[in-house]
């Protein structure tokens, strides 16, 4: 990184320091924490959908689509998360790609399942054996997100299914004597409203969710956790120009304080956004809201 | 060898009884089950004893957060933000390199390192931290009514926190504390996935369910067993929770007890 | 949401796939851990470096195969070589009946290598002693089915220091990867007990499905033999006392 780089064991304290942290390794663990937040961003909304989604299928009218929207959040929420992470994005993995090679190669003629392997046509491999390695990467990566969206998905759509039944009966009701069809009531009525009752729950939600992050590795993404270890580990002079003694405790703490300020940083945001919500809803919140303003 | 053999030799192997050598081929479903099943055993023990003494803190950090005064105020605070704001994966990571440092330098320390205590106390602390902010909002939410009603009838000080503020808390705390309980058995299946080494291949349910998907190289018969597991063991804590629940809402009129399903609050 | 991302990647692996399908003849995905020196590490720049990385490049320049390498955790090398999500394993792997058995191997590419001790002191009790070995290798096996108490850990570098700061009294693993923890450690870590002869030697993973391609790679291992490059590389990576190729 910097000039004086060249020799580092004739470096000593701080610039040996600096030279240690802007290493290319040091590099892919500070781009891991960009990939922990780029995949938050984008889990969150996509979990958001899934709970949404699931929230309906659990209230339908349709009893299959019910029973499968009530077993979809039970069952997730019942198990614990790594159990989920250590088979799924292999499943999913082979779910598309057999949908793909039914699609792609209708007349391939050899079993897709050959002892113990999984052989689609070389087309519907996902992505394709000679795209290059970033195009890998970024399929792993969605494959991650969507894990995490369908995890904690159930526990969104939980949320959300409670916060649809806590829109207090009155409002349902005014809406029906207006005349509004189910439909229009639902859009109209409801789901503006349920978005306070769902803020707390979601905002947890979204904790447990960070908070689960550190397990991206076992989903095959090179994350924070697995850098620090990678490097907190006692390197010898033979295959580092850096070597040093087991300093795993500093990247562990170095992690901790990661998370604690990001947890911080959601409360406050989190807190505002209840206010915010809060602001002439007919809850106890809403009407000190009201009052103070007075 | 029949299955009733395999449940012979291997039910008690998470805690070292019975067959010394775990399976090497020829594996069968019924040893899947069994094992799996023999490892849940220490998920239950991590479970049940962090919670019963996480409890107690609980109640203590609840009461701190909500004292005026800030020498009380600010460490209840500090260890709540502390325990919740970072993850358990990485908190058992790091309990580990403090206890061999520890150990070091004090005889004393010498079981910290192993997981049956170690894991404990980082859970320990852990559901001590989720469970004293369940509880801190339950205290906050309790009818000022309730409170007024006490004073007129002369309870004070502990004689009113016994007989009116602790049970009225309990009973509001707890469906988000049955949540609570939830997590923390299936944060149980972290501790000898991260930070603390198994001994003697005797481990946690997790612990088996990655033995079996490494000896077959088949991830999609080994996790699902352990799925199955853990939706029981769901079931029961379930149940376990709403006996207790009704208990403490037996006074209520029918209709205003709550239900105690899976509740749409959870908090962690 | 499902549908948007599927379609995305979709799209992606599609327009990609065209472009690249003429240029590459045959690209080879390798898998490897990235956390076994000297067989294969990251180095301080973040690439994939060691013994294995060099092998493997000059394999496919003899095989002429475009060679891509991957990471992957150990634990789940296996299974995503058989879902197809690479092609090969250069990993360290030794060549067991157990794996055989659902993957194949081509010829050994380093001799049947052996496993040893290393303890901080001379005097441990190998036997009835605590040794750490990393879960599920060969060694954890052997390890487990002997008298002594097993101590398992995620990687292979937690079990060296379990054995330094006193966790374990000794630590059991492959040689090769011993050799220079022991050399750089000042005289602290030491060979102690007899070395034993585990697996037979380290092969390139491969699905059973794919002869042809572990047939291009074997004949490769066996020129590189032949004119003894293979043995170079050996002792370039491991030191004048490993074991070489007759």
């Amino acid at each position: 990184m910097f000039e004086y780089c060249t020799d580092p064991q004739e470096l000593e304290g701080l610039t040996w320091l600096s030279c240690y942290l802007t290493t290319g390794v040091h590099f892919l663990f500070y781009w891991a924490f960009g990939k922990v937040l780029l995949l938050l961003a984008i889990a969150a909304p996509s979990a958001l959908a899934f709970g949404f989604l699931g929230a309906m299928a659990a209230r339908s009218l349709i009893a299959p689509l019910r029973w499968f929207g009530k077993a979809y959040i039970s069952v997730v929420r019942g198990v614990p998360d790594v159990a989920f992470f250590l088979f799924f994005v292999i499943a999913l993995d082979q779910f598309f790609e057999w949908t793909r090679h039914q699609v792609k190669c209708p007349d391939w003629d050899q079993p897709i399942r050959q002892g113990n392997d999984f052989l689609v046509c070389p087309a519907a491999k996902l992505p394709l054996n000679t795209a290059p390695e970033w195009q890998h990467e970024t399929y792993g990566f969605l494959l991650a997100v969507l894990t995490f969206a369908i995890v904690f998905g159930a526990f969104a759509a939980n949320v959300i299914f409670g916060a649809m039944k806590a829109v207090p009966r009155a409002q349902m009701e005014t809406a029906e004597a207006y005349g509004m069809t189910r439909r229009q009531s639902f859009w109209r009525v409801m789901v503006p409203q349920m978005w306070v009752y769902a803020l707390p729950g979601l905002s947890n939600t979204w904790m447990v969710l960070i908070k689960a992050t550190p397990l991206l590795f076992l989903l095959g993404i090179e994350d924070i956790v697995y850098w620090a270890r990678e490097l907190g580990e006692r390197r010898t002079a033979r295959f580092s120009d850096y070597p040093h003694e087991d300093w795993r405790m500093w990247y562990f703490l170095a992690l901790l304080i990661f998370y604690l300020g990001f947890t911080l940083l959601s409360e406050t945001v989190l807190r505002r956004l209840q206010l915010r919500l809060s602001r002439g809803q007919a809850t106890a919140a809403g009407e000190a809201q009201r009052k103070t303003a007075k | 060898m029949s299955c009733y053999e395999t449940i012979a030799d291997y039910a008690f192997r998470s805690l070292g009884f019975g067959e010394r050598l775990l399976p090497r081929s020829d594996f069968t479903l019924c040893q899947h089950f069994v094992l799996i099943g023999s490892g849940l055993i220490w998920n239950i023990y991590f479970g049940t004893v962090a919670l019963l003494t996480g409890f107690i803190l609980a109640i203590t950090m609840a009461l701190g957060k909500a004292s005026t005064q800030p020498w009380l105020r600010w460490p209840a605070e500090g260890f709540i933000l502390l325990f919740r704001g970072t993850p358990f994966f990485i908190q058992c990571f790091f309990a580990y390199f403090v206890f061999l440092s520890l150990k070091g330098s004090y005889a004393f320390f010498d079981s910290f390192t192993a997981a049956w205590l170690g894991a404990v106390i980082v859970l320990f602390l852990n559901t001590a931290a989720y469970s004293g902010e369940i509880f801190y909002g339950a205290l906050r939410s309790i009818p000022k009514g309730d409170i007024e009603a006490a004073d007129a009838y002369g309870l004070h000080g502990w004689k009113r926190f016994r007989r009116i503020t602790f049970p009225t808390m309990m009973r509001l705390g707890w469906p988000a504390y049955t949540n609570e309980a939830i997590f923390l058995f299936h944060t149980t299946t972290l501790v000898f996935f991260s930070g603390f080494p198994a001994r003697q291949q005797a481990g946690d349910a997790l612990y088996y369910a990655s033995y079996f998907a490494d000896k077959t190289f088949n991830p999609f018969v080994p996790y699902p067993i352990l799925a199955f597991y853990f939706i029981l063991l769901t079931l029961c804590i379930i149940g376990v929770y709403s006996l207790i629940g009704r208990r403490l809402n037996r006074h209520l009129p029918q209709e205003t007890r709550a239900k105690f399903r899976f509740r749409p609050q959870l908090i962690r | 949401m499902l549908k948007s991302i599927l379609s995305l990647g979709t799209a992606m692996a599609l327009t990609a796939g065209a472009a690249f399908a003429e240029s590459h003849a045959m690209t080879v995905r390798i898998g490897t851990e990235g956390a076994y020196e000297p067989y294969n590490f990251i180095n301080d720049a973040g690439e994939i470096d060691g013994f294995e990385k060099e092998l493997g490049d000059e394999l496919c320049k003899r095989a002429e195969l475009t060679c891509e390498w991957v990471k992957n955790d150990w634990d789940s090398i296996i299974p995503n070589l058989v879902s197809g999500n690479y092609d090969i394993i250069m990993a360290g792997m030794s060549i067991t009946d157990e794996r055989d058995e659902v993957i194949d191997f081509t010829q050994n590419y380093t001799p049947p290598s052996e496993s040893s001790y290393v303890a901080a002191s001379e005097d441990v009790d190998l036997e009835g002693g605590v040794i750490a070995a990393q879960t599920a290798t060969i060694q954890a096996g052997h390890v487990a089915e002997g008298g002594a108490t097993l101590l398992e850990f995620a990687t292979p570098e937690e079990t060296v220091a379990a054995v330094r700061n006193g966790e374990a009294d000794a630590v059991f693993a492959d040689k090769d990867y011993l050799v220079p923890v022991v050399e750089e450690s000042s005289g602290e870590l030491m060979f102690v007990g007899d070395d034993v002869p585990l697996g037979g030697g380290i092969g390139i993973g491969v699905r059973e499905s794919d002869t042809e391609l572990k047939e291009k790679l074997s004949a490769a291992i066996g020129t590189m033999k032949d004119d003894g490059t293979l043995n170079e590389m050996i002792v370039k990576w491991f030191g004048d006392q490993a074991l070489t190729f007759e």
